[in-house]
C-alpha cells in the first residue's frame, strides 16, 4: 500500500540510481516494481544471455542508456571460440523496434557488426554515446555510419577493439553541423587517419575534454590539434616522434603549456622518450597516467616523468619500470589508488621484470591503493603478508606471477599463507585474481574470510575438490567464479548446485569435471544454461559418453532457457 | 589461523576423503596434504603434468632436475591464454616489438681508434652502461681508457673515447645518461690523447 502518489515516489526514486539499488527497489512491492520499471533509466545487464532483448525493451520501455556485456571474461585471453556468440544486432533490433529512446550504449565483449551500427544510428535521433570495450567484428565502415548519422553524438570510446581498418574516410563523415562532440577515442585504430578532417572535427567541438587518437597521428598534428582544444581534461597522444631540436617540437612545449586541464594522459604509441620534458608541466597537474602502450618509455627518462606526477591517482604502466621504478612511484605518487603493471616481455625471461620488492614499495609508500593489476617475476608469502599490513583497503587483488605455479622463492612454499594475509586483512575485498602455487589452503583462507568477493579467478591451483567448495560454500557474495586448470572435478560442481543462481556465472575449463555432471547440473538447475564447449577433438567427443572429461564449461543463470545462436560445437545441455 | 584451520580440514576430510578425486593417473602414488609441503619442487613440475590433461596445446619441457631450481627453462613452454593478457596488448607489444627491433636493428656501430689498420664494429644493445661498453672497447682494442670525470674528461690515458651523434657533432663518452647515448651514438672513434689535446680537451 503506498501512502503517496505515484509521482512523489518515483520522484524519491530518483535520487536512486545504482543499479543494485534500484533492483532493490523493484523487489519490494508490486506498485514499486510498476513505478521503479517506467521510471529506470539506465539499464545495466551483466549476461546478455541471461535476459532476451524483448523482455529487457518490454519492462523498461523508458530507458535511456543500455549497457551489455557478452562473452565470458576469459574469452580475452583466447580462450573462448571467436563464434561463440554474444551478439549485440538482436538487441539493437529489439530497442529499434520499440521505439525506446535510446541515447548511449555500452558494450563489453561483443560482437558487433557494421550492419548492427548502421542499425543503431539511423533508428535513434537522440542518440549520444557509444562505448565499445574488447569488441570485434566490426569495420570503420560501421564508424563511418555513426559519424554521418548521430547528429548529436557526444560520446564515441572505442577501447582495445579489434576493428578492420578499411581506411575509409570515417571521421570526415562527421557533419558539419555536428559539434556536440565531448569524448572521441580511437586509439585503437589501426590505420591511417584524415589529419584535416580530425582537426577541423576538434575546431568545430567546443565541448571537447576527451581525445585520444591513434598511432597515425604524428606530433605535428597532434600540435595543431591541442591548439584548437587547449580545454581537454583528457589526452591520449599518438605517434610521439620528433627532433628535440625540431620547430614541431618547441611548438609543442609552449602549446602545452596552455593546457593546464589535462588530467589524464595516455598514448605514446611510438616514442622518442628525450621528448618528453615538454609534457612536464602537464605531470604535475596528472591524476591517470597510461603509459602501458609505450615501451619506448623507460629507464632514466621513465623515472623523471614519474617524479613530476605528484598528484597521480591510477598508473598504469609496463613492467620495464622496474622495482626501482616502482619505489620512485611510491615515493612520489602519495595519493595513487590503482595500479597496473603489465609485462612487456610476456615470454621472455624477463631482465627487466618486477618482483615482490617492488609491490611491497607501492605497498610502503601509497596507503590509498584500492586496485592492484600486477605482472611479475615472483612473489613471496612475507611480501603479500606486508602488503596486506600496508594495505588493508583493497577492492580488487589480482596478482599474476609469470610462470603460474611458482612457489615462494626464499622459502620454496606455496603461496596459500600470503594471499591469506591479503583476504584476511581487506574486508573490502571484492575481486581478486590467484597465481603462484597454491593449494587447497588458500580456498579455505578465501571461503574464511573472504565475505565480500564477488568475483575470483583461479588458475593452475588447489589439489582436490575441496579447494572448489571452500570456496562454494564461504563466500556469500560470490557472482563471477572462473576456473583454469584446476584438479576441480564433479565432487566440487555437483555439492551445491543450488549455488549458482545466486552467482551470474561459473566458467571452469580443463578441469576434472565430466560430461554426466555437467547434464545432472542441468537437469537439477532449470534456470542455468549449461553450455559445454568443445572445439577440437570433435569427432572423438560424444554426448553420451558421460565419463567423458568436459574441455570447457560455462555455466550461467537465465531467465530464457537455452539460447538459439549457438555455433556447432557449443552444446546446451 | 593455524587452529582455526585444522578443525574445519578434518571435519571436511572425513566427508570427502573417500569421494576425493585425485590428480594424476591411476596407480601413481597419492600425494596427501601432508606431504604436500616436502615436495614441492616435484609437485610443481609433475602436478603441472597431471593437471595438463590436454597436451596438444602445451608443448612445455619436463625438467629433468626435480631440485626445485629457481632457473627458467631454455624453452619457455607457451600455455594457451597465459598469461592473461587481452590480445589486443598482446597484439601490439608483438607489433611494437617488431617496429623497435627494425629500428634497434641499427645498433652496430663501427669504432675506430686512431692508428688502428681497420675499424670494428659492434653492437650497442650489448651493453647495459658505460663501464661495461668501455670495458669491451678496451679488450677489443688492447688500451686503458682513463678515470671519468665530469669536469676534466678522461684523465690519465692515452685514448679518449669519443663518438658521433645524431647531429654529427663529436662528443664525449660518458656525459649523457646511457639511453640517451644509445639512441643517439651513430659511430665511435678512439682519440688519440694528443688530439683531443690539440683541441683543447684533457690535461
Amino acid at each position: 500500500m503506498n501512502y503517496f502518489p505515484d509521482e512523489v515516489i518515483e520522484h524519491v526514486f530518483d535520487y536512486v540510481t545504482t543499479h543494485k539499488d534500484r533492483n532493490a527497489l523493484s523487489l519490494v512491492c508490486k506498485s514499486w516494481y510498476r513505478i521503479e520499471r517506467l521510471s529506470r533509466l539506465r539499464v545495466f545487464i551483466g549476461n546478455c544471455y541471461a535476459i532476451s532483448p524483448e523482455r529487457t525493451v518490454e519492462r523498461f520501455p523508458g530507458l535511456r542508456s543500455l549497457t551489455l556485456k557478452g562473452k565470458p571474461h576469459f574469452a580475452d585471453f583466447n580462450l573462448v571460440p571467436h563464434e561463440w556468440g554474444g551478439f549485440v544486432f538482436p538487441w539493437i533490433e529489439a530497442l529499434a523496434r520499440s521505439r525506446v529512446a535510446l541515447e548511449e550504449l555500452r558494450l563489453k565483449r561483443m560482437v558487433v557488426s557494421d550492419e548492427s551500427l548502421e542499425l543503431l544510428s539511423r533508428s535513434f535521433a537522440n542518440f549520444k554515446s557509444l562505448v565499445l570495450v574488447s569488441c570485434e567484428g566490426f569495420t570503420t565502415d560501421g564508424l563511418a555510419a555513426i559519424a554521418a548519422n548521430c547528429r548529436h553524438l557526444r560520446e564515441l570510446d572505442l577501447q582495445e577493439n579489434e576493428i578492420e581498418d578499411n581506411r575509409g574516410q570515417w571521421l570526415s563523415c562527421f557533419a558539419d553541423n555536428c559539434t556536440s562532440l565531448v569524448s572521441l577515442n580511437f586509439a585503437c585504430l589501426k590505420g591511417e587517419i584524415n589529419l584535416a578532417a580530425l582537426e577541423r572535427l576538434v575546431a568545430r567541438s567546443p565541448d571537447l575534454r576527451v581525445l585520444r587518437v591513434n598511432r597515425a597521428v604524428p606530433l605535428d598534428a597532434l600540435q595543431k590539434i591541442l591548439m584548437k582544444a587547449p580545454q581537454l581534461v583528457d589526452l591520449g597522444t599518438g605517434s610521439y616522434v620528433t627532433d628535440s631540436r625540431s620547430d614541431a617540437y618547441n611548438k609543442l612545449k609552449s602549446t602545452l603549456l596552455k593546457c593546464q586541464s589535462i588530467r589524464s594522459l595516455s598514448g605514446f604509441l611510438e616514442v622518442v622518450p628525450w621528448c618528453l620534458p615538454a609534457f612536464y608541466p602537464v605531470c604535475s597537474n596528472l591524476t591517470s597516467l597510461n603509459l602501458s602502450y609505450a615501451p619506448g618509455i623507460y629507464g632514466f627518462e621513465l623515472i623523471k616523468l614519474i617524479r613530476h606526477c605528484v598528484k597521480l591517482q591510477r598508473l598504469w604502466i609496463l613492467d620495464c619500470i622496474g622495482d626501482k621504478g616502482l619505489s620512485v612511484v611510491a615515493s612520489t605518487c602519495k595519493e595513487l589508488q590503482e595500479l597496473r603493471v603489465f609485462p612487456s616481455d610476456p615470454y621472455g625471461l624477463g631482465h627487466a621484470a618486477v618482483t615482490e620488492e617492488g609491490l611491497v614499495a607501492i605497498s610502503v609508500g601509497c596507503p590509498k591503493l584500492h586496485s592492484l593489476l600486477y605482472f611479475c617475476q615472483q612473489m613471496t608469502n612475507a611480501a603479500l603478508i606486508t602488503v596486506a599490513k600496508n594495505c588493508p583497503n583493497f577492492i580488487r587483488f589480482r596478482l599474476c606471477i609469470l610462470d603460474p605455479t611458482k612457489p615462494d622463492p626464499v622459502t620454496s612454499q606455496p603461496l596459500d599463507e600470503g594471499f591469506g594475509a591479503i583476504v584476511q586483512a581487506c574486508k573490502s575485498l571484492r575481486r581478486l585474481s590467484l597465481t603462484g602455487l597454491l593449494t587447497d589452503q588458500v580456498f579455505l583462507y578465501i571461503g574464511m574470510y573472504a565475505e565480500q568477493l564477488e568475483m575470483l579467478s583461479v588458475a593452475f591451483a588447489g589439489d582436490s575438490d575441496k579447494g572448489m567448495l571452500y570456496v562454494l560454500r564461504g563466500c556469500k557474495k560470490l557472482r563471477k567464479l572462473e576456473i583454469r586448470d584446476c584438479p576441480f572435478g564433479d565432487v566440487a560442481l555437483l555439492t551445491d548446485v543450488g549455488k549458482y543462481e545466486t552467482m551470474r556465472s561459473l566458467w571452469m575449463s580443463s578441469c576434472e569435471v565430466t560430461l554426466g555432471a555437467c547434464k545432472t547440473v542441468a537437469r537439477k538447475m532449470p534456470s542455468l544454461n549449461v553450455e559445454i564447449i568443445n572445439e577440437h577433438d570433435q569427432t572423438e567427443f560424444c554426448l553420451d559418453d558421460d565419463e567423458q572429461k568436459v574441455e570447457k564449461m560455462y555455466l550461467y543463470r537465465t531467465t530464457v532457457g537455452p539460447r538459439t545462436d549457438a555455433p556447432e560445437f557449443v552444446w546446451t545441455l | 589461523m593455524e587452529s582455526g584451520m585444522a578443525y574445519e580440514k578434518d571435519d571436511l576430510m572425513i566427508n570427502l576423503k573417500a569421494t576425493e578425486l585425485r590428480l594424476g593417473l591411476p596407480g601413481t602414488e597419492e600425494e596427501t596434504n601432508e606431504d604436500h609441503h616436502q615436495d614441492q619442487s616435484s609437485l610443481s613440475s609433475s602436478a603441472l603434468k597431471n593437471r595438463k590433461r590436454h597436451s596438444p596445446e602445451i608443448t612445455r619441457e619436463e625438467k629433468s632436475d626435480h631440485d626445485g631450481e629457481e632457473t627458467a627453462p631454455p624453452a619457455k613452454a607457451q600455455i594457451v591464454g597465459w598469461p592473461p593478457i587481452r590480445s589486443y596488448r598482446k597484439n601490439s607489444l608483438q607489433q611494437m616489438k617488431k617496429s623497435e627491433a627494425a629500428e634497434i636493428s641499427g645498433m652496430f656501430v663501427k669504432v675506430s681508434m686512431d692508428g688502428a689498420p681497420y675499424l670494428r664494429k659492434i653492437d650497442l644493445r650489448v651493453y647495459k652502461n658505460y663501464p661495461e661498453l668501455l670495458k669491451a672497447l678496451e679488450n677489443m682494442f688492447k688500451f686503458t681508457v682513463g678515470e671519468y670525470s665530469e669536469r676534466e674528461g678522461y684523465k690519465g690515458s692515452d685514448y679518449v673515447p669519443t663518438y658521433e651523434d645524431k647531429d654529427g657533432d663529436w662528443m664525449l663518452v660518458g656525459d649523457v645518461p646511457w639511453d640517451m647515448f644509445m639512441s643517439s651514438c651513430k659511430r665511435l672513434r678512439i682519440m688519440r690523447e694528443s688530439e683531443a689535446r690539440g683541441l683543447g680537451w684533457g690535461v
